[in-house]
């Protein structure tokens, strides 16, 4: 496959970037999206100019390293992280636009390559149970409904690459908000720290300079693991309950 | 919990965005409910000018004689202001922080959200601008040439015989119908009542709340230009 | 014949604080004599660690929790991205909650066997003990573990073992444990009792009077170098299977902290020991940059063949069932395709290596359930198996539905560490290890579901007792600055060493020599080992050595975000470390669990283990870039669990 790429490139956070033109080509179709950008900077690399930097790791789909936004779609065409998609999504002759994460929050730090610590910074605010070691009860002291365990399940899959940001028009932080207080407060274990920690996650979220929710979905469609949209519902319904009580 | 006290109730919802989304859900919902009356109200101007005028009237001597002429009236009216006031100011401080938050739009474009979703924002915006040209017209009369105090059925015909009042008046109700069908569903959201199992139904309701109050509004114009009323 | 392979023995290395006793009362006793800190004092204490996985995040949250300042430290841009999180498996754990003969013995038990007799019988027995708590644990924190319909805890067997307690949520349970650690972690930075330094490498190991006393790292945002200063150094930067370019490790997961901990004195234990897991996708081609593995748990109802006759390319639905080798089920009849990982890999290569491979370069075997889906239906295989393989098919664009999927084996754990004895103490003082960067509880092959159990033992239970010991015996270390003779000389090497890499400006790039060196290991130090094939990888290793200064072309500056210059420096390291690796493995002339010396073989093929000359672990010490290390064995005594020749037949 022979390929043109439109990449973004930016010095580092202090400067202007744009999207500058690249040609591959010997692109095989069983190619990750990623290594086919190992072409490309291999090719950079020799002909003296600088590789483009991009965030990945683990390069199967669950650290949540890579970030890219391929033809305006978090992730690319398909639902699942960059580093699985593959060259066989495209075609021979396309023409690839590759942008970074977008968000005011996400600021970037070179090319590809965001900061996305506001989500640590989300995750600090409350996003845990306290349980300091040794302090655990047996394990089987407080059974958890299955149905109740599946759904803590379902939202504590979010790998935190961010795709929902990206994808969200206001550049919301709502889906990953809501899969950690979904995850953690529907567990018995998590109850007693289910308010404070609903109201000052999405504190903290707002802080961060997220925007508010709209309820496009996009996130939804973006997120390589499906957290659902009715996440963010079930976070709203804790907040109010949470802020009637008063903490 | 992080440093100790925290602001109860009102000031939490106000301060977050999730509140402030609150907010917006019920303003819009108390405004929801008011258009529902309205439009039925609206309704009786095909039984002739005498029962909608008489309506009219009644409107202001509702709940006498413990409420004082157009007490009633009134308070509604100031709940609608606050409503209006609060769904606007949030939505306006909503907006501003959600452009802030995405500054720099992608190169390359690409849009899916659906068309109610999007129009959101300006279909807000022509709706407040109707209602400001709506009340200078047939409430107030200031912008109505000829307007005629106390006689509501000869007033929506004038309106409704010019060719701008017409295309104001179907253009804000088509813009009504598509705020409604996704605000309602998002309010259901941003009270967090949705669910899975619930979105076939509120998606519905919204649906049907969205058509019937749109041609419920629409067809008073279009019997005046029909003549079905005059 | 290369003067590395011309080593020298030191004297033997023993490991010191286990007590002595029946071994179900060492850990209680250890715990016992260890000193303690006073709490008051804790907060005077700062320690720094390295790596933010399973053993990092658990220990750094622990620590905090116990009131120690700790600086914690992660080349990622979030902690909770270490690669603790792509296990897919499970967790073991001695509850016995099945009723079905499980025991903290025998999951000792089962793990020196699985190990081939080359752990060390105090901390296995250690781990199983813990085994037990770090389920509790992880439980109170809210990781999702699967669940019965009852609402108690789920248990699938796994690995080859025959009762049921390995912990899961479903593929991801590396996943789920790994975000606990790193929330409860995330608690602890925003008390204030963690500072994070994410996006930080740690390039070098500060060594004082004989003390760790601090490291060096680069802010990779920024590219400035800095010295960090504390009173006990713990590496939990895990393992070093990268060295062979192609591992199911992360992409950026490397060697430097542990190795340039090694050349600052501390021994580095058994580094040939890498296992080598049997069901990965094959290679497609040359691009290939990283593997991926499929969990070991699909052995479970899947069957592994190749056909009978060479050079077979026809698809895999016309081979007529008499004309398949359902090679494993053959081999072995009692365990058939549940045989430990170190067996099945074997096996799939010499298959391969027969000629009889299937898929491109003939690099792979069959793992077929079409009987599996006779006799369950697909819905229940879809159960089972699903999410592993939409992952097979948007990988391969093939649908293991209708064709079998094609596996090989893949590089996917070290055993081999630094040497740490029971306190998991290295030979520098006051410098730890834990979890995959250390060698002490796996031997020469580690059984499934296990290392999991071992990063969260060490980092939330041993280490946070252990530590204590010696801080409460190193109690006021005099304050070092940036301006120590030491820190400073430290400090100008790393300076030199990434000026140096940038100044070649060669014709090579970074990763086309780190594929060179990981093709070599692969042939000459993988699945099989020869005398003849280590000498050559070690007359080869110091050409490419050289090679690699001469010509390495790294873009950019040092002051600035340069990933290039980032994988140089973990490849210069790389260039070292598979020099001990392959003198290790020419060092120990039989075969044991991963490692599998073509000399010390039975008739039939099996590994054959020397246990009179090799009951050991291998612990060198560095002794200069290209010069032949000093080996110090540390003799292994088994009391409890007397070795046998493992048998699966």
């Amino acid at each position: 496959m022979r390929l043109t790429l439109r990449v973004w490139r930016q010095k580092n956070a202090g400067t202007e970037g744009a999207m500058s033109p690249y040609e591959v080509d010997g692109i095989s179709p069983d190619m990750s999206f990623l290594e086919m950008l190992d072409v490309l900077n291999e090719q950079l690399i020799l002909s003296g100019e600088e590789p483009v930097a991009f965030d990945h790791d683990c390069r199967e789909g669950i650290c949540g390293a890579c970030s890219l936004v391929i033809n305006g779609e978090a992730h690319g065409p398909e639902r699942t992280t960059t580093c699985q998609l593959r060259m066989r999504s495209f075609q021979d002759g396309d023409t690839l636009d590759i942008e970074p994460w977008r968000a005011s929050a996400f600021p970037v730090i070179k090319d590809l390559v965001v900061d996305r610590s506001a989500f640590d910074r989300i995750i600090q605010a409350g996003g845990y149970i306290t349980a300091p070691t040794g302090s655990a009860p047996e394990a089987h002291a407080t059974p958890v409904p299955k149905p109740d365990a599946d759904f803590a399940f379902e939202h504590a899959e979010c790998i935190g690459c961010g795709a929902c940001v990206a994808a969200c028009p206001n550049g919301a932080a709502m889906l990953f908000t809501s899969a950690k207080v979904n995850h953690l407060g529907v567990l018995p274990q998590g109850a007693p720290e289910r308010a404070s920690r609903v109201l000052d996650m999405v504190s903290q979220m707002d802080e961060e300079g997220f925007g508010g929710c709209t309820l496009t979905g996009e996130c939804a469609t973006a997120c390589p693991k499906g957290i659902p949209l009715f996440s963010i519902t079930k976070m709203n319904r804790e907040f109010v309950q949470a802020a009637r009580k008063g903490r | 919990m992080r440093g100790g006290g925290r602001a109860t109730g009102g000031r939490t919802l106000w301060d977050s965005s999730v509140g402030k989304k609150t907010v917006m859900a019920v303003s819009g919902l108390v405004m929801l409910l008011y258009l529902v009356v309205h439009m039925i109200g609206n309704l009786k101007i095909f039984f002739g000018p005498g029962e909608f005028d008489h309506y009219a009237h009644w409107l202001r001597v509702v709940g006498e004689p413990f409420m004082h002429y157009e007490w009633t009236l009134w308070l509604v009216r100031v709940v609608l202001l606050v409503a209006v006031v609060a769904h606007a100011t949030s939505a306006y401080q909503l907006s501003r922080r959600d452009i802030k938050a995405r500054p720099t739009k992608y190169v390359h474009k690409k849009r899916r959200a659906s068309y109610a979703t999007r129009t959101m924002r300006w279909g807000g915006i022509i709706l407040g601008l109707f209602l400001v040209w709506h009340l200078l017209d047939l409430t107030t009369g200031t912008v109505h040439p000829g307007f005629r105090p106390g006689h509501p059925y000869r007033n929506v015909v004038d309106t409704f015989s010019t060719w701008y009042g017409n295309v104001l008046y179907i253009v804000a109700m088509l813009a009504l119908g598509l705020h409604v069908r996704h605000g309602f569903w998002s309010a259901a959201q941003s009270l967090g009542v949705g669910s899975r199992t619930r979105d076939r139904f509120l998606k519905t309701t919204a649906n049907v709340l969205a058509l019937v109050l749109t041609v419920g509004f629409v067809s008073v114009p279009v019997a005046v230009m029909t003549q079905v009323v005059s | 014949m290369s003067p590395y392979a011309d080593y020298a023995t030191g004297e033997p290395v023993a490991d010191t604080k286990a007590p002595a006793g029946p071994v179900a009362e060492r850990w209680d006793t250890r715990r016992f004599e260890a000193k303690l800190v006073n709490p008051a004092n804790r907060r005077k204490h700062t320690v720094i660690v390295v790596g933010t996985g399973l053993a990092g995040g658990a220990a750094g949250a622990t620590l905090a929790e116990q009131g120690y300042h700790v600086e914690q430290f992660c080349y990622q841009d979030s902690p909770r991205r270490a690669h603790s999180i792509a296990a897919q498996g499970g967790i073991n754990a001695a509850k016995n909650y099945r009723n079905d003969g499980d025991s903290v013995h025998r999951l000792f038990y089962d793990t020196v066997k699985g190990g081939d007799f080359r752990a060390r019988e105090s901390n296995v027995h250690r781990l199983a003990q813990i085994s037990v708590e770090i389920i509790d644990q992880c439980v109170a924190q809210g990781v999702p573990f699967a669940r019965e319909y009852g609402g108690l805890l789920d248990t699938r067997s796994f690995g080859g073992v025959q009762v049921s307690r390995t912990f899961y949520a479903r593929g991801q349970t590396g996943q789920q444990l790994l975000l606990g650690a790193y929330q409860a972690l995330s608690r602890q930075i925003a008390a204030g009792n963690v500072t994070m330094h994410p996006r930080t490498e740690m390039l070098d190991l500060i060594v004082v009077d004989g003390r760790a006393r601090g490291i060096v790292a680069r802010d990779l945002i920024t590219g400035t170098i800095d010295t960090y200063f504390a009173d006990a150094v713990v590496l939990a930067s895990g393992g070093y299977g990268n060295v062979f370019y192609l591992s199911t490790n992360a992409m950026n997961s490397n060697a430097t902290a542990i190795w340039r901990a090694h050349r600052r004195g501390a021994y580095f234990a058994n580094p040939c020991f890498t296992q080598i897991h049997p069901t990965c996708i094959p290679r497609t081609g040359d691009h290939q940059s990283k593997l991926t593995l499929m969990s070991e748990s699909l052995r479970n109802d899947g069957r592994i063949w190749v056909p009978k006759a060479k050079g077979d390319t026809r698809p895999p639905a016309e081979i007529p069932e008499d004309e398949r080798d359902y090679y494993l089920e053959r081999i072995y009849p009692s365990f058939g395709n549940l045989v430990p990982r170190d067996i099945a890999s074997r096996a799939a290569k010499n298959v391969c290596d027969e000629g009889r491979g299937v898929g491109p370069g003939g690099q792979g075997v069959y793992l077929d359930f079409a009987d599996a889906i006779a006799r369950m239906g697909r819905t229940a295989v879809e159960a089972r198996y699903g999410n592993l393989f939409d992952m097979y098919q948007r990988i391969t664009d093939e649908d293991p539905y209708e064709v079998p999927m094609r596996i090989y084996p893949a590089v996917h754990y070290t055993m081999g560490g630094l040497w740490v004895d029971y306190d998991l103490a290295t030979t520098v003082p006051g410098l730890f290890a834990i979890g995959e960067a250390n060698f002490s509880d796996h031997g020469a092959n580690r059984l499934g579901a296990s290392a999991l159990m071992q990063g969260l033992a060490d980092g939330y239970f041993v280490l946070p007792s252990t530590i204590n010991d010696y801080l409460a015996r190193h109690p006021h270390a005099d304050e070092i600055g940036a301006d120590h003779p030491v820190v400073q000389e430290v400090l100008a090497e790393t300076e030199d060493r990434l000026h140096l890499l940038l100044a070649v400006d060669g014709d090579r790039t970074p990763d086309s020599f780190h594929r060179e060196l990981g093709e070599l290991m692969w042939e000459f130090c993988g699945m099989a080992r020869s005398d003849a094939g280590l000498r050559k990888a070690l007359e080869r290793i110091p050409q490419i050595r050289e090679e690699f200064w001469r010509r390495i072309k790294v873009p950019g500056t040092g002051e600035e975000f340069n990933q290039s210059l980032e994988k140089a420096n973990r490849i210069v390291d790389y260039l070292e470390l598979a020099e001990l690796m392959c003198l290790d493995a020419l060092h120990r002339a039989e075969s044991c669990g991963g490692h599998f010396r073509e000399e010390s073989q039975t008739p039939d093929g099996e590994a054959a283990r020397e246990d009179d000359a090799f009951s050991y672990a291998a612990a060198w010490e560095f002794t200069g870039t290209g010069e032949a290390p000093t080996l110090h064995k540390e003799d292994l005594v088994f009391e409890y669990v007397h070795p046998t020749q493992r048998s699966y037949a």
